[in-house]
């Protein structure tokens, strides 16, 4: 309660409201200081007072062969992992609480931690939740209670830049990797405000994760509205709550490609291994991959990661797709996920992947070379085993 | 208007980075090096220098990150925000009421962060007032 008032004193929030639900994202392990913390909490006896969901830890608990970083990291991970569960958490282990059966609908007062899920719970769900770290996810989740402030209140979520999407040829936009690129740009140039993006008539929830993940990786985005898509914006004069843009940006052809270009790190053809589902696959990406690979093999020379949350997994397996993609050669991490923690083999050559957030963080925090590409050529290039791109241009009359 | 979102008093040599920074998959945990690629500081290194940035930026895991750097001894001596940021200001609460090591975090107005960066050493008093130093 302490840090939550501190929160509200920083933020000059007048009063503390009720939130209905959590999402812990302080559960993965980040050194000896992410434990102290949780030890202490959990030690002290205390309990969350909402319905409280994990993100990911270091570690598969369900195949925790597949780790191979330190042991006494693999420890202090199941350690962590096991204070938040004392503490009445949900053992849910994903980035994308928003896939499980029970999520937050339009209007609802919750805290939700990790960057994805957050700009997904604003924008998609029309859930209100501010951008949550780590700490102060658990401390909302114990007391109940948050700040009234921000992304809680009806002003906090007034779009302020208007990003015009304007000449993209219909090709370019069926693009699978259309809206990750796009996400990644408008987080670029969104800074901290709310970006309004005009021009994009329908989208899935999957090409919205793909969006709000890259949006809130290359930048610090934890809502934006698409008008005529998302919940607070069926048009542009309601996204900006009948005021005028701060600022007006046009994104064409021309930026996309570059946004694109940044994302992808090597010209190599040599491939070590396909890794997608960051953040999680969904049940319905499933679905397309199995269309996509059509019972062909995975290359024996390189690796193929599927990162996916452990109720998606029982779905899949419940249909008796999980045994034939492995079967295939696929391997599917749960509760973790493949750019965060050592899983990869480190096989020579780059790695390919359709996520934008994956593409963005892994040369930093796993030394990889990066190959950003649709989940098209991502299982093409898996079964050939070395790069096959298509050739969709980004710019052009095509 | 210069805003103390944590106090505490520090001194040291000035690094400013030029774009906002994610503290999770930007600063090493171990050594206190910048390692986002993408990052126009990369390379440079945040032990005890005062860090001077616009804003945070990406995971909502830098709050545990910055606890840890400060905990490892390799944490920034003060941070001087362009813009407020609970999620940077929550890691230095939580490392200074686990470990007692305060580190400052404050939010200085666009001309005063505008005077700073032009600084090579600098102290930071509890008031969140910025005075350069020498040494």
């Amino acid at each position: 309660m302490r840090l939550i008032t501190r929160m509200a004193d920083m933020v000059g929030a007048r009063r503390l409201i009720p939130i209905t639900r959590a999402h812990i994202d302080g559960c993965l392990y980040h050194g000896p200081a992410s434990i102290d913390f949780a030890r202490t909490l959990a030690e002290s006896g205390a309990k969350v007072h909402v319905p409280t969901t994990l993100n990911v830890g270091a570690i598969d608990l369900l195949h925790p062969t597949l780790f191979r970083g330190r042991p006494e990291v693999a420890a202090a991970s199941r350690e962590m992992m096991r204070h938040y569960a004392a503490m009445g958490c949900r053992q849910t282990w994903t980035c994308a609480p928003y896939q499980l059966v029970e999520r937050p609908h339009l209007g609802e007062q919750i805290a939700w931690a990790e960057s994805n899920a957050i700009v997904f719970a604003n924008s998609v769900l029309g859930a209100r939740t501010e951008r949550y770290g780590d700490f102060i996810d658990i401390c909302a989740a114990l007391t109940g209670c948050v700040p009234e402030y921000g992304l809680h209140t009806d002003e906090g979520r007034v779009g302020q830049t208007l990003m015009h999407v304007r000449g993209i040829p219909d090709a370019t936009r069926r693009r699978e990797t259309f809206f990750a690129t796009l996400g990644h740009l408008v987080g670029r140039l969104a800074g901290t405000a709310i970006p309004v993006i005009d021009g994009v008539d329908h989208a899935t929830e999957d090409q919205l994760k793909a969006f709000g993940a890259a949006a809130a990786s290359s930048g610090s985005v934890a809502m934006f509205h698409m008008v005529g898509v998302t919940p607070e914006a069926p048009t542009r004069r309601e996204a900006f709550g009948g005021r005028a843009p701060d600022r007006t940006v046009v994104l064409g052809p021309t930026e996309l490609a570059a946004a694109a270009a940044e994302l992808t790190t090597t010209n190599t053809r040599t491939l070590g291994a396909v890794s997608i589902g960051t953040p999680h696959f969904s049940y319905a990406e499933f679905e397309r991959l199995r269309s996509l690979l059509a019972e062909r093999l995975v290359s024996p020379d390189l690796e193929f990661f599927v990162s996916t949350g452990r109720d998606t997994l029982a779905r899949i397996d419940a249909e008796g797709w999980g045994g034939a993609l492995r079967a295939c050669g696929v391997q599917i991490v749960t509760d973790t996920c493949t750019y965060l923690t050592p899983i990869l083999s480190g096989r020579p050559g780059a790695v390919m992947t359709n996520s934008a957030k994956w593409a963005w963080y892994a040369p930093g925090n796993l030394g990889y070379d990066v190959i950003f590409a649709s989940l098209e050529e991502c299982v093409e290039s898996a079964v050939r085993g070395e790069v096959w791109r298509d050739d969709v241009p980004w710019e052009g009359g095509a | 208007m210069t805003q103390v979102l944590v106090a505490g008093v520090a001194e040291g040599e000035v690094l400013v980075l030029t774009e906002p920074l994610s503290f999770w998959g930007g600063v090493h945990e171990a050594s206190g090096d910048v390692i986002d690629i993408h990052h126009p500081q990369n390379g440079a290194n945040v032990t005890g220098r005062v860090l001077v940035m616009p804003a945070g930026r990406g995971s909502s895991s830098s709050s545990s990150v910055l606890a840890e750097i400060i905990r490892a001894g390799v944490g920034p001596a003060a941070i001087l925000l362009g813009e407020r940021d609970p999620i940077i200001a929550l890691g230095a609460l939580v490392a200074e009421a686990l470990y007692g090591q305060a580190v400052p975090v404050v939010v200085l107005a666009p001309d005063e962060y505008a005077r700073v960066t032009a600084w090579r050493r600098v102290r930071v008093q509890a008031s969140g007032e910025v005075e350069v130093s020498s040494d």
